[in-house]
């Protein structure tokens, strides 16, 4: 069978989304918000269409990785660089997992946004979110399907720019749509944090092609295997500059503080962006670098490190957290923190695992805690509207609503409490995501988790004893959670009259609930069932699969049920009342609190290192520059100085009738042109003009007349 | 006479004939003098393209010109030689596509004596252009500067509240630099009995201790016009009391002037010199690259951040410029043009806006993008490009100057290249910081204060050609390249 025809649609990965930005961006405004979300999630839907086809391609092909070169891009001495998109089995794996589950979201985000800009009063910038979605779905795939680090580099920086207005997509507001710089704080905090994990891919890249004469993944990686010391300072390097990027997208430690802001995007955003795809794309780097970390054992263990502990420290802020959004963000970081420890170890498969599962359920939990702000949102409305009607009767003087809005907050936690009965739909989606991200048989998420875990166990116990920590944390918050937003009683009335969301949002919600059930199918622990592990041999080189561990399983699960009883303990059993603080406040105290305030790493580094460059630049700028170059060097030594010597120049010489007429002749040309410019008021031009020309002649006579 | 039809002559001095047919209108047929205007600069952005049709990309050395004799007297040789190369080709385009663009954006800015806005500023483009193509150093020192004498009434004539002040410094600060330099000119002339710099290049031998002299009197004149840190003290006067088609100019060609300089005499005239000199122009430039950016952030004027961020921007081209490899300086010219088309992008968009509100001032503007769209999404493209984002053109330039300067033999240390990619994150810093002050966040004083109107049709069509370049270059620059690459290559290839 001919296989060239399907390569040839590799270019519609990128073409297909940038289509679709391109309609919305000229007729967005007059198309129906239905038609500008179909357009979108088509254009979504057709690159998930040619992922498909690639991926079966490859597979028939027999996996052997493919090149389809498109353009040129910079070619400069032996620097080529090319537009190249590269399918094999690695790259396939990703553009399903951004595609199918971008796609879903895209449906997902008709209903939520058709509501979220009438809520926010603002019906006009429908169209500009799918435009922002879409550019972002085709620089994802510039980023998995790039054939060489640059390439890859394109759609990274283009996913974090995608972030950034995304993130800032409310920009006037903040995210209770009070006017405010929150939102665009959080941007741009964004895009400077992944800047500096940025900084570091580069310097990488220029170590690779100093060193390999290439940026192209097999020639970087030929020089790399030919390198016979393994921990070579080179490698090291490389290797080391790249985690400082993986740190950045990926938001480890210690670049992960914009991850949590960035929920000031619409939900769909953190979704999509900030939990399914984006920010696997540093776990996505270091299995693309795989035979780079392969000759740096030493690096492989400082990344892995860095997950564990970063999965560890996340979960334990995750605790801490009222806003249902927070959780899941600091809960995303951690989740990172597994897939990033997996692949430092080597254990690329169980990464890539754990990669597409967090993607089914952390999508899922998302996309229902969006259900489920806006199933309150709904409900505040209604309440406003109500309250309107009443004093309008009573002829009393009118709120407006959004004075209501100021002080609501949809998305708080402590607003909450009973959901489950007026929400059963999004009650039951949110189970269903909980319990695969707290790892419980048979989710998806038990099999992913179990197999780093067992990976760990056998090579790094260090790296063991954080995660399963950090596991037991995850079916804690996760169980709080749950107990705090869907059972008890209402804690406010909004709660109380919380409506279900549309068809539009649900059932894309299913399809993800059913992945998230499902997914663990990819690859189950048992001989003849590691297809995903088998698939990525392809592009990964021969994979050794440990047998299941009855112990590693048995463990976890043990921790999680008991984590979920204990969560129960304190949220479920007596459940909380409107006004109480947290149960965990008292018995824990500082570390509550510090759990509470993120350890206070914000401040530390506002105190540590913003706030020292902003007074570093104004002092620069203010002090020196101005002040000192400026006007002291300048206009005080410099000037001043010429002025003194100049005046002393004209009083004994100009005046005298020695000096030839030319330059008294000069003198009175200058003084014309300075009355051109009406408002001159002092000689300096006059003076300066006079001692440059009579410099200029002099030398001119000296070399003619020599 | 053959020389006047020489195609680089035409182009050269075809201004002059719009000069020329401005002084007979009336100065109150203001639309009349600004439509001659603009069609002159447009014919000459025409002569230029069509000088490009003629160019071999293939061929490295000057083409479309020969040198005639001019000047005779005392055993001087003075030619008059116009010709160009990879080196200049994109300049001479850049400066042809500017000046319509810039006289574009005046058209409801200046009001004041439009007739002698335009005739000075047809001047300078004589200036600009004669700069890049003359290959004779007396001819060069010329034009160089006669390039001060409009820009300096420009600044002078048609500036902010200090203008006086910054035209008066603008012309002598270059004319300081410009004095060492007609000396080493006068040096060079006498002692090489010619002043054609391809005859010069081709006879070397200029012993090292006087290429050293030579080299900084040069460097003297080119340093200042970059500018390159700590001589930049100018730029911000000129740049903030300028008008907007002033401070396009200024920064998209007067600047790349400097980098020009030591482009095409510094490095070919004095190799020796210049190798020594790497080391430490690759120093100021790094300090440039971080201490403008830091200085950038600090500034509460638009226009002035901008200003301060041209220090950065230039020092990565210096940087480009003394790896003295392939990379480096492809990457230097690249980012000549890339400078030119961003920063005069954020020029001319800065002008747009304060032509309505009248304040520079970042902190009572806020929520621009929200009032303003169109305005809004046209800044942050050129506010990307600005900050190197890749796809845009920015980062191609950057990146291939960085990778360049970092395995540069040159400046010897991977240092210089890893200290000067940190300028990456504080571009980021800064260009975001005036962003979301300006465009982001809730509406500021400023709605409060005016009707703001989102841009019109030829406040678009004024930016859209530079939109194009930041996709363009930024995607598929290899048209750019190849023009560039047969000189750079055998420029480089003597170190």
């Amino acid at each position: 069978m001919h296989l060239e025809p399907i390569y040839s649609l590799a270019p519609l990965l990128v073409f297909a989304p940038l289509t679709g930005l391109l309609l919305n961006l000229l007729f967005g405004r007059r198309w129906s918000e239905t038609v500008v979300g179909a357009v979108a999630s088509l254009a979504s839907g057709v690159t998930f269409v040619v992922s498909v086809l690639l991926t079966y391609a490859l597979a028939a092909g027999g996996g052997e990785t493919v090149r389809a070169p498109l353009a040129q891009w910079i070619h400069v001495g032996s620097l080529q660089l090319d537009w190249t998109f590269r399918v094999d089995s690695l790259s396939t794996t990703m553009m399903l997992v951004v595609s199918g589950v971008g796609t879903l979201i895209h449906i997902y985000a008709i209903g939520y946004m058709r509501e979220d800009v009438r809520f926010k009063h603002q019906e006009g910038r429908f169209a500009r979110f799918f435009i922002f979605l879409n550019l972002f779905i085709a620089a994802m795939m510039i980023l998995v399907s790039g054939d060489s680090y640059l390439t890859l580099f394109v759609g990274w920086e283009g996913v974090g720019l995608c972030s950034f207005l995304l993130i800032g997509f409310w920009f006037e507001m903040d995210t209770l749509g009070r006017p405010s710089w929150a939102n665009s704080d959080a941007a741009k905090k964004a895009f400077v944090a992944n800047r500096i994990g940025d900084f570091g891919f580069l310097i990488a890249a220029f170590l690779m092609f100093w060193n390999f004469g290439s940026l192209q993944f097999d020639d970087v990686f030929l020089g790399a295997s030919s390198l016979s010391a393994i921990n070579s300072p080179l490698t090291v390097a490389i290797t080391l500059f790249l985690l400082l990027g993986v740190a950045g997208k990926s938001a480890q430690i210690p670049l992960y503080v914009w991850l949590p802001d960035a929920m000031a995007g619409p939900t769909p955003v953190s979704a999509l962006i900030h939990a399914a795809t984006m920010v696997t794309a540093g776990v996505y780097l270091v299995a693309r670098s795989a035979p780079m970390y392969a000759a740096a054992p030493a690096a492989q263990y400082l990344v892995a490190m860095t997950g564990a502990v970063t999965a560890l420290f996340a979960a334990t802020i995750a605790v801490g957290q009222y806003d249902i959004k927070k959780v899941l963000a600091y809960s995303t970081v951690s989740q990172l923190g597994f897939m990033v420890a997996a692949v430092g170890m080597g254990a690329y498969v169980a990464g890539m695992f754990h990669l597409v599962t967090h993607a089914f359920f952390k999508a899922l939990l998302f996309l229902s805690a969006g259900s489920v702000i806006l199933g309150l949102e709904r409900g505040h409305h209604h309440l406003a509207h109500a309250h309107h009607e009443v004093k309008k009767s009573k002829k009393k003087e009118v709120k407006s609503h959004e004075e209501h809005e100021e002080t609501f907050d949809p998305g708080d936690m402590r607003n909450m409490g009973g959901l489950r009965s007026s929400m059963p739909v999004t009650f039951w989606l949110y189970i269903v995501g909980a319990l695969a991200l707290a790892g419980i048989f048979p989710f998806a998420g038990f099999w992913s988790k179990d197999e780093i875990l067992l990976d760990a166990r056998l090579h790094f116990p260090a790296v063991y004893w954080l995660l399963t920590i950090a596991a037991f944390f995850t079916a804690f918050y996760m169980g709080r959670q749950i107990w705090m937003v869907f059972f008890g009683k209402s804690r406010t009335e909004a709660a109380a009259r919380a409506e279900e969301s549309p068809k539009v949002m649900t059932v894309p919600l299913m399809v993800l609930a059913a992945l998230s059930v499902l997914g663990g199918g990819l690859n189950l622990p048992f001989k003849g069932f590691h297809q995903l592990g088998h698939w990525l041999e392809y592009t990964l080189g021969k994979i050794e699969f440990p047998p299941f561990d009855l112990t590693v399983a048995g463990v976890s699960t043990l921790l999680a049920l008991t984590a979920i009883f204990i969560s129960w303990l304190l949220y479920g059993r007596t459940p909380l009342e409107a006004g109480q603080p947290d149960p965990l406040k008292k018995p824990l105290g500082f570390l509550f609190t510090g759990m509470e305030n993120k350890w206070f790493v914000d401040e530390g580094y506002f105190a540590v290192i913003i706030n020292p460059f902003k007074k570093l630049s104004q002092f620069l700028a203010d002090i020196i520059d101005w002040r000192f170059w400026h006007d002291f060097v300048h206009d005080t030594v410099i000037l001043g100085t010429y002025n003194w010597l100049s005046a002393i120049a004209l009083d004994r010489y100009a005046d005298q009738k020695g000096i030839d007429a030319f330059a008294n002749w000069l003198g009175a040309a200058t003084r014309w042109i300075s009355q051109t410019i009406r408002k001159a008021q002092n000689g300096f031009v006059r003076s300066y003009a006079l001692a440059v020309t009579l410099g200029v002649v002099v030398i001119l006579g000296y070399l003619i007349l020599k | 006479m053959e020389f006047l039809l020489q195609p680089l002559t035409l182009l050269t001095f075809f201004p002059l004939v719009g000069a020329l047919a401005i002084l007979f209108l009336k100065s109150e047929w203001k639309n009349a003098i600004r439509w001659v205007a603009l069609v002159t600069t447009l014919l000459t952005f025409g002569l230029s393209l069509w000088a490009l049709t003629m160019f071999d990309s293939t061929n490295p050395n000057l083409q479309l010109g020969k040198p005639y004799s001019w000047i005779q007297v005392a055993g001087w040789d003075i030619q008059y030689y116009l010709a160009v190369d990879g080196l200049s080709i994109l300049l001479v385009l850049l400066t042809g596509l500017l000046t319509p663009i810039s006289i574009l954006s005046t058209w409801t800015a200046v009001e004041d004596r439009v007739k002698d806005f335009m005739v000075f500023f047809l001047l300078l483009e004589v200036g600009m252009m004669g700069v890049f193509l003359a290959q004779d150093l007396f001819l060069f020192y010329i034009f160089w500067e006669f390039t001060l004498v409009p820009m300096y009434f420009l600044i002078g004539l048609w500036g902010g509240p200090r203008r006086i002040y910054a035209a008066v410094k603008f012309f002598l600060y270059t004319m300081a630099g410009s004095i060492l330099m007609l000396l080493a000119i006068l040096w060079l002339g006498i002692e090489g009995k010619t002043f054609s710099v391809p005859q010069l290049i081709a006879q070397g031998g200029i012993p090292a201790n006087i290429q050293m002299w030579l080299f900084i009197a040069f460097a003297a004149a080119f340093a200042i016009k970059v500018p390159m840190f700590p001589l930049h003290s100018w730029l911000p006067d000129a740049h903030v009391e300028a008008p907007t088609a002033g401070s396009v100019i200024l920064a998209g060609v007067l600047l790349k002037m400097g980098t020009y300089g030591f482009l095409r005499f510094n490095l070919p005239l004095f190799p020796e010199a210049t190798v020594q000199a790497a080391p430490w122009i690759a120093l100021l430039a790094t300090i440039g690259i971080i201490y403008g950016a830091a200085v950038s952030y600090a500034q509460a004027d638009v226009k002035k951040l901008v200003a301060y961020s041209s220090v950065s921007h230039l020092g990565f081209v210096m940087l480009g410029l003394f790896a003295l490899n392939a990379q480096g300086v492809t990457g230097a010219i690249l980012q000549m043009v890339n400078h030119g088309v961003s920063t005069g992008a954020l020029f001319l968009l800065v002008g747009m806006v304060y032509e309505q509100t009248h304040t520079r001032e970042i902190k009572v503007y806020g929520g621009l993008w929200k009032l303003m769209p169109v305005f809004g999404s046209i800044m942050l493209i050129s506010a990307l490009s600005s900050m190197g984002l890749p796809g845009l053109n920015g980062f191609v330039g950057e990146f291939t100057i960085l990778l360049g300067a970092f395995g540069s033999k040159a400046i010897g240390s991977p240092w210089y290249a890893g200290v000067s990619a940190v300028g990456v994150i504080l571009a980021a810093v800064y260009i975001l910081y005036m962003f979301q002050k300006m465009f982001l966040g809730p509406a500021g004083e400023v709605a409060k204060e005016h009707e703001l109107k989102d841009l019109n049709w030829r406040e678009i069509l004024t930016v859209a050609p530079l939109l194009v370049l930041m996709f363009w270059i930024g995607l598929y620059p290899a048209p750019f390249i190849n023009l560039i690459a047969p000189a750079v290559e055998k420029l480089v290839i003597g170190y």
